[in-house]
This record gives structure tokens, C-alpha cells and sequence, in this order.
């Protein structure tokens, strides 16, 4: 894998073909666990871990796996997998499994897991792929950090709430002070929906600023023809 | 697959395939479920012991608490569950509590899961929520993990409380003419949870007795 592909990558997971923001393909787990950092962050990263594993094992494998049964036996090795990474939590990361706990296994739901196996993994070597994983985990990670962050300290005045589960010396961060009243609506699952709304415009916008720029630069410098292929918005 | 296969053949190969993937990643499941077990069941165990140490202070009893323990089934008072756990501590073979395992079904949003440590003459030593789905912020308070009084959670005000000196009508919220406080607004979750409280106090107060002399590991 070069530089080149691996920019490319970088982009598509993180900005281009977020999954939080764009794709829109892990909602089931965005929206239920995203009500304080702590969890958001905790789920995240082991989304990362299983879609890096997954996207390893497709990609190792994809040689070996017949073209008409291949979605049966990538849900089978993501199953098997995450699996294995509820285990290991529940073994070696006790207090994280308490708060994630029937989380994990919704890992196996999350459609962004199956697509980039399908769409990425079942295509391409396996460092690549196991790279595309990782990204387009950070690509989540940080939507689900944003949200969850938004969700905290609106609904509840604090940041990182929970940490003590994690970090035995750790306390939460109080931002709005002892006697903030509360938000409750934005902790519960209507309040996901908005902010992840807000967080969508936001992108949206970005991206129409962007591409806007894109257009009027060459016009400016009065370029032969356009160098850079316009970037399309993203469909919501 | 290309055409050279009759459907029969193509359908045997891939299902062969398929049972061989099946067959290699149950062994990966199996084998991490093997690895990980020891661990598991020390974690859980831990977790109980925390729970525990909450609501009963390690030094006041020197007897293995978690194998010291009896189950008890199909008990009303002690919540909807079937079968319920109840760990006797001991000091020098005298007995010192009982913590009782039990649930209030009516929260506001279900079952509401707690443990009760009792005193044999029927005082409350602590209580603790261990399983709850109650809204957050508003009737999560009967957690004190959750209660924005750090100082004297909700759930702190049992502690200390005697079957005895308490008539039986006034355990509930004062609210209901009780006498104990609960959160404007979010009157459900304290009100099952006292509820549920009286009626496991009331449960290990009555068969005290029964409970700290049965064998370990029996059922009641």
C-alpha cells in the first residue's frame, strides 16, 4: 500500500465516506450507545477492533470463499469474531464490559462492519484492508465521541461521566456546574436523532462550502480545464 | 461458480465450503470461550464481592461470603423472579447478616434489581441497585452511582433503618404517608423501590432464622 491509496483511504474513512455521518450505516449502536463520551468512545474503539479484525480475515480469506456465498460466510466471521471480542472484554476488560456489556454483540448488527467487508475487504490485500478498517473505525470513533460529547453536556452538564469504570482515579469533568438543571430530552433516543441531525446539516455544509471553493478556484486562475474531479456531496 | 458443474455438484461443493468455514470459526469461538472462562468466572465473582463490600463492610464477617450462599425460589416478597440468592455472613460462626437478592417489578420502566443487607434483628445494613432501566436523570437517583447527591445518595436513607422500629404502614414514600423522602417528579422508581425493600426486609426478618441455618447451597 502507498502513500497515495493510503491518503485516500484516510479521507474516505474520516471525512469523504464517514460512516457516522454519511454512510449511515452503524445507527443502531450511534444512536442507542451515544449518551455520554465515555461509552461512545469505549464502543467506538471496539468497533474498530472488529471491523479491523473482520476486514483482516475477509481479506486473508478471499481467495477461499465462493462468490454466491460469500455474505453467509462474512457473517459468519464477523459473528465469530465479535464473538471473541465480547469474551476477551468480559475476561481481561471487566468494568468496561459492564458498561458496554449488550453493546458488543450489536456489533454484529452494525451494517458499516458487513459493507466494508463487501464493498472493501473482499477486493482488496489483506494490509490494505485491515488499514481500511482501522480508518473507517476512526471515522466513527470520532462521530460517536462528538456525539456523544454533545449529548453529555447538553443533556447532563458534565463530560465524560463514568470514567471511574475505566479509570479508577479518573472523575468526570462538571462543565455547566452542580446545579445545572438538565436537558433530559437530549439523553434520550429523540435527542440522538437531533443531534445527529445538527452533526449531518453541519457536514452537509462543510461539504457544499467545499466543493463550492473547489468550483471557483480554477475560474479564478482562469485554469485550461478543471484539474480536480468534483467532490459530491454526500447523500444523506 | 462457472457452468462446468451441475447444480447438484455446485450446491454440495459450496455447502462444503460453508462447513468447513463453520467448522474453523466454532473452533476459534470454542477456543476463546475455553481461554477465557477462568478469567470470566473470577470477574463475575469479583463483581459480586464489590457489590457486596457496598453494602456490608468486609471486616465485619471472616466467612467465605459467596460460598456461604442458599438460593431461594419462587418467593413473591423478594421480587417476580424465580430464583433468588441469599449469602450469610458470619463472624466466628455467629451470624452477622444476610444479603438478600431481590427485585421490584413495578419501576417505571420494569424490573428494578437490588441487594438488601439485613442484620438478624432486622436492621437495614445497605442497599444497592445492581440492575435497573429507569429513565436517566430522572428516576435513575435509586443508583447512587447516578444520584447528583454524592454527599447522601436517595438510596443511603434506609441505611441504619430497623424492621422493628418501623410501623409497617409508614415504609413507603411521604408522599404515600410514609416516611421516607423521594425526588419530585420521578415519584415511580423510589416508590417500587421502597415498596420492594419492606417486603425483602419484612421476607429476612420472618425466616431469619431458616435462612442462616440452612446448608450452603441449598434451596429454600
Amino acid at each position: 500500500m502507498n502513500m497515495q491509496t493510503f491518503r485516500e483511504s484516510a479521507f474516505n474513512g474520516l471525512w469523504k465516506q464517514n460512516p457516522g455521518l454519511a454512510q449511515l450505516l452503524g445507527l443502531c449502536p450511534i444512536l442507542a450507545i451515544s449518551t455520554n463520551t465515555v461509552n461512545a468512545v469505549s464502543l467506538g474503539l471496539a468497533t474498530i477492533l472488529v471491523m479491523s479484525l473482520a476486514n483482516l480475515a475477509v481479506a486473508s480469506l478471499r481467495n477461499f470463499i465462493p462468490y454466491e456465498i460469500r455474505i453467509p460466510v462474512f457473517i459468519l466471521i464477523i459473528a465469530a469474531l465479535v464473538t471473541v471480542v465480547d469474551l476477551a472484554f468480559n475476561a481481561w476488560l471487566h468494568k468496561l464490559y459492564l458498561v458496554l456489556g449488550i453493546f458488543i454483540p450489536l456489533i454484529v448488527t452494525n451494517c458499516i462492519v458487513l459493507a466494508r467487508v463487501e464493498a472493501f475487504a473482499a477486493k482488496n490485500d489483506a494490509l490494505s484492508s485491515t488499514i481500511d478498517g482501522l480508518l473507517m473505525g476512526f471515522g466513527l470513533l470520532w462521530v460517536l465521541a462528538l456525539l456523544g460529547a454533545i449529548r453529555e453536556l447538553i443533556g447532563t452538564g458534565t463530560l465524560f461521566s463514568g470514567i471511574e469504570m475505566i479509570f479508577p482515579d479518573a472523575s468526570p469533568l462538571v462543565i455547566l456546574g452542580n446545579d445545572y438543571p438538565g436537558f433530559l430530552i437530549t439523553i434520550l433516543p429523540p435527542g440522538a436523532f437531533f443531534a445527529l441531525g445538527c452533526l449531518i446539516a453541519m457536514y452537509n455544509t462543510i461539504n457544499t462550502r467545499l466543493a463550492a471553493r473547489a468550483r471557483l478556484k480554477p475560474a479564478v486562475t482562469v485554469s485550461t480545464d478543471s484539474a480536480t474531479p468534483e467532490a459530491s456531496p454526500a447523500a444523506g | 461458480m462457472s457452468n462446468k458443474y451441475s447444480a447438484v455438484r455446485t450446491s454440495l461443493r459450496t455447502a462444503a465450503i460453508m462447513i468447513v468455514f463453520t467448522v474453523a470459526f466454532t473452533a476459534v469461538m470454542a477456543f476463546t470461550y475455553d481461554a477465557t472462562r477462568p478469567a470470566i468466572e473470577a470477574s463475575v465473582q469479583e463483581e459480586q464481592m464489590r457489590l457486596i463490600n457496598e453494602v456490608l463492610p468486609p471486616d465485619s464477617y471472616d466467612n467465605d461470603l459467596l460460598a456461604d450462599a442458599i438460593t431461594v425460589a419462587g418467593e413473591q416478597a423478594l421480587g417476580p423472579d424465580d430464583v433468588k440468592r441469599v449469602w450469610r455472613a458470619r463472624k466466628a460462626g455467629t451470624p452477622v447478616a444476610l444479603i438478600l437478592e431481590a427485585a421490584a417489578g413495578n419501576g417505571y420502566a420494569g424490573r428494578i434489581a437490588f441487594i438488601v443487607a439485613l442484620r438478624p434483628d432486622g436492621t437495614v445494613i445497605g442497599v444497592r441497585v445492581t440492575n435497573h432501566k429507569e429513565t436517566p436523570g430522572l428516576g435513575d437517583y435509586i443508583d447512587p452511582k447516578k444520584d447528583r447527591n454524592k454527599k447522601k445518595p436517595w438510596i443511603t436513607q434506609f441505611e441504619g433503618v430497623s424492621w422493628s422500629q418501623v410501623d409497617n404502614a409508614k415504609w413507603a414514600l411521604r408522599k404515600d404517608g410514609g416516611t421516607f423522602d423521594y425526588h419530585t417528579g420521578a415519584t415511580i422508581s423510589a416508590r417500587a423501590m421502597t415498596g420492594a425493600i419492606a417486603r425483602a426486609v419484612a421476607f429476612g426478618v420472618e425466616r431469619a432464622d431458616a435462612l442462616f441455618a440452612a446448608d450452603a447451597g441449598n434451596k429454600l
